[in-house]
């Protein structure tokens, strides 16, 4: 049963291989494409619409289409590439009618890019000592020594993630969540570098805010149950 | 502009961690880094958080979505 244990694993053979073996109608290598990439597409499709449901609509409109579309497929990007784009596609679209505003490039969403990412206030100001030091550094976090502490750690994340705008969603979603690489997101997103990093950063640093107050709060709750 | 303060470092960390510093900029992060305990531990904190990411569960369809699909390219490859 050597198929399953590769299908868990997630790991696929060549691109080449993958696609002819699904233009021939293989249907385990189909099985286990779907094994290895709906995760990610759910989490990705998430970004976009307003449920589960639906971003499980998302995946499987999806799939129909990359199924249909297989003879037509040019490689001119990715397999993954493609059937991811062909995913977010359907996900705006879906997402337009669940009237879920789609703004890759408005206004506000430069004007939302350029705001700092640290709180100013935990900053110097310019008439401190030191003008743009901290004012009290970051405190330290504990490490996750046990099992209870990682998985609390995971739900903020994945809280925190639920929180943000689905742009910085997609791209950190791809980035950290899936590990692509920053070339690939641009692929799949339509996106610039520049918009990538900008966004991939932002995400990250407010989910890095959601975990320092889950710490700080953690911690006052010790300190309180002490004193 | 020789030195950087905080408030600046705190937004080059991910142009750092992919590499996309210029070299100038990169000395200058480095060295502030070496200076700065708040921003090697804000640093750190964001590699974890990083990692955190990169460690959350995979998700699955449902059995009856997966059922649908495998039925849908059953029947589209072998008309």
């Amino acid at each position: 049963m050597d198929g399953d244990v590769n299908a868990r694993s997630g790991a696929l053979p060549l691109e080449a291989t993958v696609l002819a073996r699904l233009r021939a109608g293989d249907e385990s290598m189909f099985a286990r494409v779907l094994e290895a990439w709906a995760g990610g597409m759910l989490r990705l499709a998430r970004a976009h619409v307003s449920t589960d449901a639906s971003a499980e609509d998302v995946v499987q409109d999806t799939w129909l289409a990359v199924i249909k579309g297989l003879d037509r497929f040019e490689g001119r990007s990715s397999l993954k590439t493609w059937v991811y784009r062909i995913l977010v596609n359907t996900a705006k679209n879906r997402g337009a009618r669940e009237s879920r505003t789609i703004s890759w490039d408005s206004l506000a969403a430069a004007q939302e890019d350029a705001a700092p990412t640290v709180d100013p206030s935990r900053f110097q100001g310019r008439d401190d000592r030191l003008p743009g030091h901290w004012r009290e550094p970051p405190p330290a976090w504990p490490s996750a020594e046990s099992q209870v502490v990682a998985a609390e750690v995971r739900a903020h994340v994945e809280a925190a993630l639920r929180e943000l705008p689905y742009r910085q969603r997609a791209v950190i979603t791809l980035r950290d969540v899936e590990g692509y690489g920053a070339e690939e997101v641009c692929s799949v997103l339509g996106i610039s570098a520049g918009n990538q990093r900008v966004l991939l950063h932002r995400a990250r640093a407010a989910v890095r805010a959601r975990l320092a107050e889950y710490f700080a709060g953690a911690a006052a709750c010790e300190t309180g149950a002490v004193g | 502009m020789t030195g950087l303060d905080c408030d600046e470092f705190v937004e080059l960390v991910t142009r750092y961690l992919d590499g996309r510093l210029d070299r100038e900029t990169e000395r200058r992060f480095t060295e502030h880094m070496a200076q700065c305990d708040g921003c090697d531990r804000y640093l750190d904190q964001f590699r974890q958080t990083i990692s955190v990411l990169g460690e959350l569960p995979a998700e699955s369809l449902s059995a009856e979505a997966r059922d649908r699909l495998l039925s849908a390219f059953r029947n589209w490859r072998r008309p």
